[in-house]
């Protein structure tokens, strides 16, 4: 056993030691250590080097405000966690962690020589130096500074685990298992309240698994705690929730918390989840957070070995671990007295308390004196020594404003105690306001916005006495029937002085030698936040990212208020002038599997199929994703890369016929007296004329009078229409015909219906579509006089209900085979069959979009962009002109909408007859332009025509219609083409395919 | 998440909900009378309400209707919700703010 380790005591199981792995190398623990605690008892405080100067850096904490032990647990195996804290990091037999952030080795890392160079790092040194020449940032500056800089790197094989989530509803949720917690939950389930308690460390009690002198209802403390948790236990309407971080609060009383139930298992049930994210809806909460100790800020006070003394006192008392065998206190409260006291009385050697307070008078104070411990009173310290561990302190005296030398103490442990911070993170994320206490040296909770109240030490109140009595009172406020409430805790703990200490240390006048950190994970010292003042910052907040103090993954913990004294002492205003930064969550870093919960893989997102995909998927269609929908794209044949195929089905529909997938289309059934009245407000379009069984291409605008969504509307009755609309555009488009019917013409007697997914829509393209469907077709007449395009008629096809379009979207004779969805597979595979005598292929998306392309069709959001007229995509035609008013169109009459300059649709052939332009290419009016160039327009969209046997493209080029017949430049990865301006229909421009 | 009162459901949780923007801008009856600064005044022009903000949400995937809400801005927390065609309720102040224990 190593003599760090005590004899006995503590949370630790001393009959189940185990082994465990840190940067290689094997150590022996105990059962209930944390990796911190385990690292120590061997004697080991260097765990990681800085940020920015690699100076070597020790474990600081023993909880969840840990600045700089980072680690990696389980690199390269399935469970690889970057970036976690020692202090949080359960033990098991045969656990593996590395130190993160040094090269090559901890021991001996190159970046050090920042260190001594650091007179060229100051505050804001990668905004001032890192800025130019442009160039140099991709290939120099970004690497060198991502190598030095990187926290643990990324696990680079997926996520084996499994992580859940849950709702949850209690009358009182109380955050945080300390005295004040416990107090709470007790108080409230006593009234009869349902309650939940959550804690984040592994054990509920908090400051008190780690308190040897205080009593409670006339037992130690220790053991109030876990006869009170036994008791809460053992109520059915009480949950105790460990390893559960309250990390966000939101409104309504909603907070998020992460359960941990498998990390701390060597061999975690595979049965349970790894995280589970509660969201918890609380009538009212209990936040008992506890306060957070802190630094000191003087020179050399990041040396391993250099601790808070809180933190010693836990590692003793809770772990049976001494941080060292000889230490010197430095505080500002009596608190630190406590600790060298427990400290001596398990045989280390106190060298001395140094107390920046000028006369330390107190129980406390005395207790030490008696145990023959030095106090120096009005003490500073000037710096420390030590390579790799402190083994030195100096101290200094001041008297009458001026520091003098007062001694050097050898040690290989300094703990110090510059106080509490009240941890008042979610009270902030709730909004309330906090308010700056003097008396304490601390923003304390002020007027609450949620139902909710603080306790205890988060509120200031740190005395145990009052922190218990405190929770007890508002657990029972927080109870739906407080008067049913009767229990009060008794306890007879001892009063402690407070005080604390803010800011940097007094030195001597003259420059000090080492660096005095504020943020040890960002490395932010005395200097860099003085300079910040120095150059004008006066808000906080931009200093914080001027310097980046708080802004590493620990948000400032320990390092926030003692950086705001400093930036307020640095500006001459009082602190609570300063104002505090703004708390986020979430409280400590939450995994992104337990955000993600099940969302993941094939339930990332629900999928939409048409009736017609196991049919096309057992043809070997490749598909994409079309919002929520699959999308057959191609058909390959045997050999045939996704070019052949296309070219392929588009010969196929030009020169025979094709059978299109049509049903995701979207599909909105309008229906009333005053249907029409309501269409002719919502589209550009007039509907008066149109006959019943006619159908139009119909094009919405926002009232801003851009092209929003199009889609040829049938009328099927006197008070009837069916509208459809863009794959992806349906829902948005029945929101905003609901948004102005029920909210600008309640008045209208109109009916909207979804009925995208209630038909099945097969499309029949190209010169034989009629041959292949006549003997199918019943009761409809299929003549071209009979049913022209743009009619609509209702009939049966293979035994199905039958609302037949006779409509293209590839410029060939087609029609649109509209059936109920369930007879969509059915009426498919006949009308496949049926083509078959007659050339018939099926063709996917990719070949849609080709047809489409060579007949100038556009589809909305890839050649409109929400900047796009009617008249800019040459459509203007479609503009009902007797029309006085409809949605968008006062938008279109500003002249600036009218302007001959506008881009406009035109069409694009290259020069080279090969080249396909990338869609999205920048187009010049003028050839070999440098950067900055001047640019006239883009390229929507681009394919190789099969059917031309050239490229052709769709473009929004300014004035393009007045360009017609000149040459524009396209730059593109691999040099510059010459196109040609034409009009944007480049196959059958008069349409006799599709009239046939 | 917050919690909504649909007028006609009650309460249910944000998900179910679509925000729609500021509450009580009517558009023109004749918008082509209009110039353009006045168009553009409807058109665009919003408050930016530190406070009780009058405002149109919609119970998208519950009733589908639309309807107003007084939302402080400040808290997320909602004083009132209205149907359309009822008048905006007179409240100056937040909903009691929470009284610290
Ligand atoms: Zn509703």
């Amino acid at each position: 056993m190593s003599v760090l380790r005590t004899p006995g005591g503590g949370r630790v199981d001393r009959e189940r030691s185990l082994q465990f792995n840190f940067d290689g190398k094997a150590y022996a623990a105990l059962q209930g250590d944390t990796l911190a605690s385990g690292l120590l008892a061997n004697g080991v405080h260097l765990v990681g080097r800085s940020f920015k100067y690699h100076r070597p850096r020790g474990i600081l904490s023993a909880g969840a405000e840990e600045p700089n032990a980072l680690v990696t647990v389980n690199p390269g195996a399935p469970r690889d966690t970057p970036n976690v804290l020692a202090t949080q990091v359960e033990l098991y037999p045969g656990l593996r962690a590395i130190s993160q952030h040094r090269w090559p080795s901890l021991q001996y890392d190159v970046g050090r020589v920042n260190d001594a160079l650091s007179a060229f790092f100051p505050a804001g040194f990668y905004y001032k130096t890192f800025k130019w020449p442009q160039r140099a940032w991709k290939s120099v500056y970004e690497p060198a500074i991502r190598r030095a800089a990187g926290l643990g790197r990324a696990p680079a094989t997926a996520d084996p685990d499994r992580y859940a989530q849950r709702y949850a509803h209690c009358d009182t949720l109380v955050v945080g298992a300390g005295p004040a917690g416990i107090a709470a939950a007790l108080a409230a389930a006593d009234a009869g309240a349902r309650v939940m308690l959550c804690d984040e460390q592994s054990e509920m009690g908090g400051s008190l698994l780690a308190e040897t002198m205080a009593r409670i209802d006339g037992v130690p403390a220790l053991d109030w705690a876990l006869r009170a948790l036994a008791t809460l236990a053992g109520n059915p309407r009480v949950t105790l929730l460990t390893r559960t971080t309250a990390f966000g609060y939101f409104p309504h009383n909603l907070l998020g918390l992460n359960q941990r139930l498998g990390d701390h298992r060597a061999d975690p049930d595979p049965g349970q989840p790894r995280q589970r994210l509660w969201m918890v809806r609380a009538r009212q909460v209990v936040l008992a957070t506890g306060a957070i100790e802190r630094p000191l800020v003087f020179p050399g006070n990041d040396r391993p070995g250099i601790l808070l003394a809180g933190a010693a006192r836990t590692y003793l008392n809770r772990y049976g671990v001494k941080v060292g065998v000889r230490v010197v206190v430095v505080t500002a409260t009596d608190a630190a007295y406590q600790t060298a006291l427990d400290l001596h009385a398990a045989g280390v050697a106190v060298a001395a308390i140094a107390d920046v307070r000028a006369q330390p008078v107190g129980v406390l104070p005395d207790a030490v004196s008696r145990a023959g411990i030095e106090i120096m009173p009005a003490a500073t310290v000037l710096g420390t020594r030590g390579d790799r561990r402190v083994s030195e302190i100096s101290l200094g005296r001041v008297q009458g404003g001026m520091v003098r030398p007062a001694a050097r103490l050898a040690c290989d442990a300094v703990l110090m105690s510059g106080g509490y911070t009240p941890s008042v993170h979610l009270f902030s994320q709730s909004r309330g306001k906090l308010v700056w206490n003097e008396s304490l040296l601390a923003f304390v909770p002020g007027l609450s916005a949620e139902c909710e109240r603080s306790a205890g030490a988060c509120r200031g109140v740190g005395d145990l006495t009052a922190a218990l009595e405190d929770g007890a009172a508002a657990g029972l406020a927080a109870a739906p029937d407080p008067v049913r409430g009767s229990w009060r805790p008794l306890p007879e703990a001892g009063t402690t002085g407070g005080c604390g200490w803010l800011g940097a240390l007094p030195q001597p006048q003259t420059t000090a030698t080492d660096k005095a950190f504020v943020d040890w994970q960002h490395d932010v010292t005395t200097r860099d936040l003085a300079l910040a003042a120095r150059e004008g910052f006066r808000s906080i907040e931009h200093v914080k990212r001027y310097t980046t103090t708080g802004m590493a993954t620990d948000q400032g913990k320990t390092s926030n208020l003692n950086a705001l004294s400093i930036v307020a002492s640095g500006l001459g205003v009082p602190i609570s002038q300063v104002g505090l930064t703004t708390f986020r969550m979430p409280y400590t870093p939450v995994p992104f599997g337990s955000f993600a919960g099940t969302s993941r893989g094939a339930l990332f997102d629900p999928v939409r199929r048409t009736p017609m995909h196991h049919w096309a998927q057992a043809r070997g269609a490749v598909f994409e994703n079309v919002g929520l929908w699959k999308r057959a794209r191609y058909f390959p044949r045997a050999g045939e890369d996704m070019h052949a195929a296309v070219a392929r089905e588009c010969r196929a529909v030009r020169s025979a016929c094709g059978i299109f997938d049509a049903t995701t289309l979207g599909k909105i059934e309008v229906v009333g007296a005053d249907a029409v009245e309501f269409m002719n407000r919502l589209y550009v379009n007039s509907w008066t004329n149109l006959a019943v069984g006619r159908s139009r291409y119909g094009i919405l605008l926002r009232e801003d009078g851009f092209v929003y969504d199009d889609g040829v509307v049938a009328r099927t009755a006197a008070d009837r229409f069916h509208v459809t609309t863009t794959t992806g555009g349906a829902p948005r488009v029945l929101a905003m015909m609901e948004d102005y019917r029920q909210t600008e013409w309640p008045q209208l007697k109109v009916w909207l219906t979804s009925t995208t997914e209630q038909w099945a829509v097969i499309a029949v393209q190209g010169p034989n579509a009629r041959r292949v469907i006549a003997p199918l077709v019943e009761g409809i007449d299929l003549g071209a006089s009979a049913l022209p395009h743009m009619a609509v008629a209702r009939g049966r096809i293979c035994g199905a209900p039958l609302l037949l379009f006779r409509v293209s979207f590839t410029g060939e004779l087609g029609y649109e085979i509209n059936v109920p969805a369930d007879f969509g597979a059915t009426v498919w595979e006949a009308v496949h069959a049926a083509g078959q005598a007659h050339g018939m292929t099926v063709y996917g998306t990719e070949t849609m979009h080709v047809l489409r392309a060579e007949k100038g069709y556009i589809i909305v959001g890839q050649d409109t962009d929400g900047t796009v007229t009617p008249d800019d995509a040459g459509l203007s035609w479609a503009i009902g002109k007797s029309k006085a008013d409809f949605v968008g169109k006062r938008s279109l009459e500003r002249a600036s909408m009218r302007a001959p300059t506008r881009k406009q649709l035109v069409g694009l052939r290259s020069r080279d007859g090969r080249t396909v332009l990338d869609e999205g290419a920048q187009i010049a009016a003028l050839p070999g332009q440098q950067p900055p160039m001047q640019l006239i327009g883009h390229v929507t969209s681009s394919y190789y025509s099969a059917a031309l046997d050239h490229p052709i493209a769709l473009a929004l080029v300014a004035g393009g219609r007045t360009r017609l017949g000149q040459t524009l430049y396209v730059p593109m990865p691999r040099g510059e083409i010459e196109v040609e301006v034409t009009p944007p229909v480049f196959y059958d421009p008069k349409g006799e395919r599709l009239n046939a | 998440m917050l919690i909504i009162v649909c007028p006609f459901c009650g309460k249910r949780p944000e998900i179910e909900f679509t925000y729609g923007g500021q509450a009580h801008i009517t558009r023109p009856e004749r918008p082509s009378e209009l110039d353009d600064q006045a168009w553009a005044e409807f058109l665009y022009m919003r408050s930016n309400t530190k406070g009780i903000h009058a405002e149109r949400w919609r119970h998208a995937r519950g009733c589908g209707r639309f309807f107003n809400a007084l939302r402080d801005t400040t808290t997320d927390h909602f004083v009132a919700t209205y149907r359309i065609d009822e008048p905006q309720p007179q409240i100056e102040q937040p909903a009691e703010p929470v009284p610290p224990p």
